[in-house]
């Protein structure tokens, strides 16, 4: 235990180091998220100086990478934290401090485990060290009964909860990484996550102002709304006095857009998210290809453990490659590539002191460049080798014949050829819900037909998940006789022919020809509006709404001319780094007239969406 | 104006004093006050008599009279005493009056006379009677100091957090104490008394003697003793009619008088201003009043009635059954600018503007004058200064009027206190109305702040003056107007008189949403008063569902509680009061009351996935859920049941249950999966190798990699595998079993249902280009171009490429092309390519 609480401490560090600066990014955007973040901050610190003395902090892993986000290991330090341990069961490992501190998430299965590592800790030694329990993000009732249930509610001295619901993640991005959100909404009708969702817009509107206006489709849009009009009503204190920084909030359920997120995101973010996923900004990458700079450095293991970095937009290059369609990418390093060796030549042409000094205090930025420029290109060339594969090209072009309306009724060669081959069974997932998404829903004969195969060749314990995509309406039977896809399809534009990946001109291109319908909700909502597409509104799931929060009249803004709108974007179930990406691609048009800022309860890919609705089912060991 | 001195009184050379009428009773007493129990709270408070106290006849008709009247004597309340013998009355800090009875029981009544609580100075003053009680205020609160008739002291410094002293035993004491005090020294209580001659000091130990210094040896016996407002000085006069004036520490004299009067003073107040130099007592007789400070003279008043005296913070207020007077020291600013033929600065400005009033010239040499001292800020502050301190609305203006003239003619003089102070003086006009009955002077006002007074007003349902002043002084509505309309709220509830409904919707009238009202809070004290029905229209109105729902447990309406907590969206809430209801209501009426609810029995179903999983059996079953019946089967298959015939079994429910969910497909393939179990069961003790639980196309795979195929025919037959994927299975296992032979045997069973390029695909997947080369030779004229590129046949595939003409293809096999190898067909290609461009 000992051991691991030494190598969190020296994760700890690590990630600390990366921190330096950090703050950086987040104040980048158009809306300073740095602000947030220092509010997270406070919190905490205020919290830690109330438990007086030295602590150890018991982790609810789960937590660990969003925290990472908001403080580093050296905050906590600073404020006596001397050992940091993993929740499980049994007894606490040693530790000589006067504070335990539970940093947990309000799971009854959690409080069961607290509970015994308190019991078996008083039966060891004499009761000297203090408990305490931060709740992330919120206090339960629920939990608080369970740990009295178990008789141990009195011997926690501070009980507080730490309202962490939007974590910044970058200048325009905000996550509550709740994993489970869209489960819990569109499965189980456990709207858990919407009203931590709802506070913390509240958090957000208290630090930035009033939003005076809301916008939303879907059922869970309506909620958060409604629930965000309600406690602006219990909001003690009355009118806030904050001049608003947001124009406009829009609410956008998941499921209004099932397809996007199913589709192979293509900008490089979204590529590097789908086949080596971004964790809380940072992504594990295989080391080969990242060989030490230094030889004799490290020696010979450094190769085995996979090489973690973090991405955003503190990074220059990454900044600007970030969102581009991946076919777009080489060009942009091997142009960089090219600057950077320039600029490395330019210590030949110095001649005088003054130059020479002036090429040494540019120094550190530009090794950082060539840095940022190899790994860039490592990264580039580890997804070329997948993208320029026969089965990517197979897979994303039955994917673009769906989303363009071609043979959506049948059933698909190619998906039936996968699962005859026992591709991974995520990956045929995905095509049979992209396919049933693009149809509207499969004719009874089609979707039986899918089912078999992948039970007959998966294995049967498959049979729930399945049960599960068709209640969150993933895969569904077609019920009316029209297919609507392709009047929204048409309508809205989500099928561009002439995708231009260069030099793009429609945010179609992040799919390299669809244009997210959730992201074309967004831009249609700010030019014309929505009233031109009230039909297509009607068809897509859940209601669509406006509400005005009124403001006083000090605080109403009078728009300089030229000046963007500015749009909280807040995707409940999930969104997709192309999304972001098309998101911001209409941020930067130059006559578009609206900023978006992003908000999501978590950044998901097909993959780990898809993952998330699936049941674990294992057969007992005999 | 020209009179304004006439009420002045010196005292020695530096002090004047004054006695002015606050107002002229309204309370139509027809007993003296002698013979009453009085007592009235310091900062312009309350007075309370209790009439026929001391008559001995008990007959029910002549019961005492408690009464409560306002400063002014604008009566209150009443109410007809019938409980025990009264010794003492007493006003709390937070105006609440003590009435502290013989047996030692002190009753707290409101300031309506409405019966609060009670609470017991202990036995030993029940056995010993009290004889008499003080009440007095420190920074701990109020306390009750008693003396019973066994001559001992009892005390308790809080009476809201009750904590009783006995004090230690006087030695020697045979009898009453001819005087006594409560002191208040570095945060301990003490008792000084007097015993003829003799001062005692009692604190929580020990008695000690204690002598004032510089006190003549003949002074003689003790027979009254005053101690300051703040505790600091000390007053003691004795038989001989000397005051002896000092600190309450007894370590400092500050001063002596002799007076002519011998008689015991009814009372002896101090009389003081603070941060003034001077120290003056105020000393009452039946029809006397005399005011006593540093100086051999002294001031005397005669009283026409029995007066009542009041010390406060900054002077004395003496009332009677006509009048009610102020007694103070003439602060300085007042002095300056009103002692006859004043030259301070104040007293030119006031003259300046008077004579600007009459357009008369001497305003110039006036201001001038002050001017050439460089004095007119001075001046104008004297003049806002002793506005402040002038109760004469009259004479605030005047002096108002000449500080705002004077500022006229300065340019850097800040306007804040001139501007408070007209808001103060507004304020405090208001509660000195007669109606209101709150004299308090500026400085007072000062002391007690503004949300005391507020709270005050609250106290006496003042509301709409409360809510005027709050607006006037602009507080934030938070810590303003919204509180005290809680307050008002919370009186209102308890009005029996009016119907709920009436009640409800006052409340909501007048509060409506306005921020900071917490109208649970009002539904709590609705609640406390039985009035159920009442709190839960109350609690209509409260926003914060966190604070609805626990009241509505608590008031048992726990299903409009689950309602409140589902329209908040607080999932906690809903859980804590669903387990609330689980507990509260039998199994049967719990279920029937979450079906109303889906939100709450989804959630219900969450909390049994992970806690009861019987359970969400039992809700699935309540609902006739069979689609999740059946899944719930599956899963209890695989996670509970540990043998094959369990797993069958559970698995065999679920049949059941998805057919009467009218799922076919899932009934069908649950059927499928039992008969693939016991198929998979046999195998595996045939074979004697795992194959339970693989899946249909495992099973045959791993069949075919044994070479099994009979049984794994028997399979594909048996669950009907469509061909193609049987063929892709089939031909992926005799790849990897390296069983070529058979593989071709099975290419030539029947025309490949997937054509032959997978055979192709997988033989070079194993290395096998030999093999590979063979079904190249077969794969359809669409596919031989990638089936060549495969087994490396570049020249064969660009032949076929330009035989299809295809571009594409062509260009394909071009890129598999390197230039050092395959020179001749890439030659061969771009040829063709250009025959195709001509055309």
């Amino acid at each position: 235990m000992e051991s691991l609480a030494e190598s969190r401490d020296r994760r700890c560090h690590v990630t600390g180091r990366a921190w330096r600066g950090m703050a950086a990014h987040l104040s980048s955007g158009r809306v300073n998220l740095t602000a947030l973040r220092e509010a997270g901050r406070r919190e905490l610190r205020e919290f830690l100086d109330k438990c007086a003395g030295s602590k150890a902090i018991v982790w609810d892993e789960y937590l660990t990478g969003p925290f990472g986000l908001i403080a580093q290991y050296s905050l906590l330090k600073e404020h006596e934290v001397e050992k940091m341990f993993t929740l499980k069961a049994g007894r606490l490992p040693p530790a000589d401090v006067k504070n335990i501190i539970f940093f947990v998430r309000p799971r009854l299965e959690l409080m069961d485990i607290i509970a015994e590592n308190v019991l078996s800790e008083d039966r060891v030694r004499s009761p000297l060290r203090d408990f305490h329990i931060l709740f992330v993000p919120r206090r339960s009732l629920l939990c608080e009964q369970r740990l009295k249930d178990q008789g141990v509610l009195g011997s926690f001295i501070h009980r507080e909860q730490y309202s962490l619901d939007l974590i910044p993640f970058d200048g325009d991005l905000l996550s509550m990484e709740s994993e489970s959100a869209f489960k819990e909404c569109y499965l189980e009708s456990d709207q858990t996550s919407l009203y931590h969702a709802a506070k913390g817009l509240m958090t957000l509107q208290a630090l930035y102002g009033t939003i005076p206006q809301i916008f939303g489709k879907g059922d869970c849009a309506r909620h958060v709304a409604n629930m965000m009009i309600r406690m602006k009503r219990e909001f003690p204190g009355g009118q806030n006095s904050i001049f608003p920084v947001f124009d406009t909030l829009l609410l956008l359920d998941r499921n209004v857009d099932l397809l996007s997120p199913l589709a192979t995101q293509l900008t490089y973010e979204g590529l590097i998210d789908e086949i080596y996923g971004i964790q809380n900004t940072y992504v594990k990458l295989p080391p080969e290809k990242f060989a030490p700079k230094k030889q004799g450095e490290g020696g010979k293991d450094l190769p085995t453990e996979p090489k973690k970095l973090q991405l955003n937009s503190a990074e220059e290059l990454y900044a600007e490659i970030r969102d581009k369609n991946f076919n777009a990418v080489g060009s942009v390093l091997s142009k960089k590539a090219k600057i950077i060796s320039a600029a490395f030549e330019e210590r030949h042409h110095a001649k005088t002191v003054g130059e020479i000094k002036q090429f040494v205090s540019q120094l550190p930025h530009m090794q950082a460049a060539r840095s940022s420029l190899a790994n860039h290109t490592s990264i580039a060339e580890l997804i070329k080798d997948i993208t320029t594969s026969e089965d990517f090209f197979d897979n994303l072009t039955v994917e673009q014949e769906f989303m363009s309306g071609i043979d959506t009724d049948k059933v698909n060669n190619y998906t039936e050829d996968c699962i005859a081959q026992k591709h991974p069974l995520i990956k045929i997932l995905r095509l049979v819900c992209l396919q049933s998404v693009c149809n509207s829903g499969l004719k009874q004969k089609v979707l039986d037909h899918y089912k078999r195969e992948i039970l007959q060749t998966y294995g049967y314990e498959h049979i729930l998940t399945l049960n599960n995509l068709e209640k969150a309406g993933l895969l569904k039977l077609q019920t009316s006789s029209r297919n609507n896809y392709p009047t929204i399809r048409k309508t809205m534009r989500l099928w561009m022919d002439d995708v231009n990946e260069q030099n793009p001109n429609d945010i179609s291109y992040v799919y390299s020809g669809y244009a997210p319908l959730s992201v074309r909700l967004a831009q249609l909502l700010a030019r014309p509006g929505w009233r031109s597409i009230e039909e297509v509104l009607k068809m897509l799931p859940g209601p669509h709404f406006e509400e005005r929060q009124q403001l006083p009249t000090g605080l109403q803004k009078k728009r300089q001319q030229g000046e963007n709108r500015v749009t909280l974007v807040f995707f409940l179930g999930g969104v997709t780094y192309a999304e972001i990406a098309a998101l911001r691609f209409l941020s930067q048009m130059e006559d578009g007239g609206t900023e978006y800022v992003i908000a999501t309860t978590k950044l998901i890919n097909g993959t780990n969406w898809i993952k998330s609705l699936m049941e674990k089912l294992e057969p007992a060991p005999f | 104006m020209a009179c304004y001195t006439a009420n002045w009184d010196p005292l020695g050379e530096e002090a004047f004093y004054r006695k002015f009428e606050l107002y002229s009773m309204a309370w139509n007493l027809k007993e003296d006050l002698r013979d009453c129990l009085v007592a009235a709270a310091p900062y312009g408070g309350p007075i309370a008599l209790l009439k026929n106290n001391l008559r001995k006849e008990k007959s029910p008709g002549s019961r005492p009279l408690l009464e409560i009247y306002s400063a002014s004597g604008v009566p209150l309340a009443s109410v007809l005493w019938k409980s025990g013998q009264v010794v003492q009355l007493g006003w709390t800090a937070s105006e609440d009056l003590l009435c502290i009875q013989e047996d030692g029981t002190v009753l707290i009544y409101n300031l309506f006379c409405e019966f609060k609580r009670h609470f017991s100075m202990g036995n030993e003053v029940l056995q010993n009677h009290v004889r008499e009680a003080k009440v007095f205020h420190t920074e701990y609160g109020t306390g009750v100091a008693i003396l019973t008739g066994a001559h001992r002291f009892s005390l308790t410094t809080n009476i809201d957090n009750l904590k009783l002293r006995r004090m230690p035993e006087v030695p020697g004491l045979q009898k009453l104490p001819s005087c006594w005090a409560v002191l208040s020294q570095d945060r301990v209580t003490i008792i000084l008394l007097a015993v003829g001659q003799d001062l005692y000091l009692l604190d929580n130990t020990s008695c000690s003697v204690v002598t004032p210094p510089g006190i003549s040896p003949h002074a003689g016996a003790y027979v009254q003793m005053a101690v300051s407002f703040n505790y600091c000085h000390l007053a003691l006069f004795t038989d001989t009619g000397s005051i002896w004036m000092g600190t309450s520490s007894l370590k400092e004299k500050l001063g002596e008088f002799s007076c002519d009067f011998r008689a015991p003073p009814r009372q002896m107040v101090w009389c003081t201003r603070p941060r003034s130099k001077q120290r003056a007592v105020v000393v009452a007789w039946d029809r006397r009043l005399l005011v006593a400070g540093n100086s051999k003279e002294c001031i005397q008043f005669v009283l026409d009635e029995d007066s009542y005296l009041v010390p406060e913070l900054d002077g004395v207020r003496i009332f009677s059954r006509t009048t009610h007077e102020f007694l103070h020291e003439i602060p300085e600013a007042s002095e300056e600018i009103f002692k006859i033929a004043s030259m301070a600065p104040g007293a030119l400005l006031l003259e300046a503007q008077r004579e600007y009033e009459k357009e008369s010239q001497k305003a110039d040499e006036y201001l001038r004058e002050i001017k050439d001292q460089n004095l007119l800020s001075e001046a104008a502050r004297q003049c806002i200064e002793a506005a402040g301190y002038e109760h004469e609305p009259e004479t605030q203006k005047s002096l108002l009027r000449a500080a705002s003239f004077g500022k006229c003619f300065l340019d850097k003089f800040s306007p804040e206190s001139f501007v408070r102070t007209c808001r103060d003086l507004r304020v405090l006009n208001a509660i000195r109305d007669y109606q209101i009955g709150i004299p308090l002077t500026f400085a007072q006002y000062k002391q007690l702040t503004i949300e005391v007074l507020l709270d005050r007003l609250v106290l006496r349902r003042l509301y709409p003056l409360a809510i005027k002043i709050c607006e006037y002084l602009r507080l934030s509505e938070f810590q303003g107007v919204s509180r005290i309309l809680a307050h008002w709220a919370c009186y209102k509830v308890q009005q029996k008189d009016k119907s709920d409904e009436e009640v409800a919707h006052a409340v909501n009238q007048k509060l409506g949403d306005t921020p900071g009202i917490s109208y649970s809070e009002i539904a709590a004290r609705a609640y406390d008063c039985g009035r159920t029905e009442l709190a839960i229209k109350l609690l209509e109105y409260e926003p914060r569902s966190g604070e609805q729902v626990p009241l509505l447990l608590k008031m048992k309406k726990s299903q409009l509680a689950l309602n409140k907590a589902i329209e908040s969206g607080d999932t906690d809430l809903v859980y804590t009061v669903v387990l609330h209801l689980k507990n509260e209501l039998n199994r049967g009426t719990f279920f029937m009351t979450l079906q109303k609810q889906p939100v709450a029995l989804s959630l219900y179903r969450q909390f049994c996935k992970h806690q009861e999983l019987e359970t969400l059996k039992d809700l699935y079953n309540q609902d006739d859920d069979h689609q999740e019946l059946g899944n719930f089967h599956v899963h209890s298959s695989y996670s509970s049941e540990k043998r094959i015939e369990g797993r069958v079994a559970a698995l065999q429910n679920a049949v059941d249950e998805y057919y009467k969910a009218k799922n076919e497909f899932a009934a069908k393939a649950t059927e499928d999966q039992i008969k693939l179990l016991r198929m998979q069961r046999r195998l595996q003790d045939d074979l004697d190798k795992p194959y339970v639980d693989y899946s249909l196309h495992d099973t045959v795979y791993g069949l075919v990699l044994d070479g099994n195929h009979k049984r794994a025919e028997q399979l594909y037959r048996e669950f009907r595998i469509p061909d193609k994927r049987f063929w892709w299975l089939k031909i992926g296992a005799l790849a990897e079993r390296e069983d070529w032979e058979e593989m071709e045997k099975f290419s030539k069973s029947k025309k490949s249902p997937i054509g032959y390029l997978p055979f192709v695909e997988i033989c070079m997947k194993h290395h096998n280009r030999h093999e590979a080369k063979k079904y190249a030779a077969r794969v359809t004229p669409e596919q031989r171009v990638k089936a060549h590129i495969l087994v490396g046949e570049l020249d064969q595939a660009a032949d076929a490429a330009i035989e299809h003409k295809n571009e594409n293809e062509m260009n394909l096999v071009l890129s598999k092309c390197t230039a050092a190898t395959d020179s001749s067909v890439g030659e061969k290609i771009n040829r063709a390519k250009a025959q195709i461009l001509k055309k």
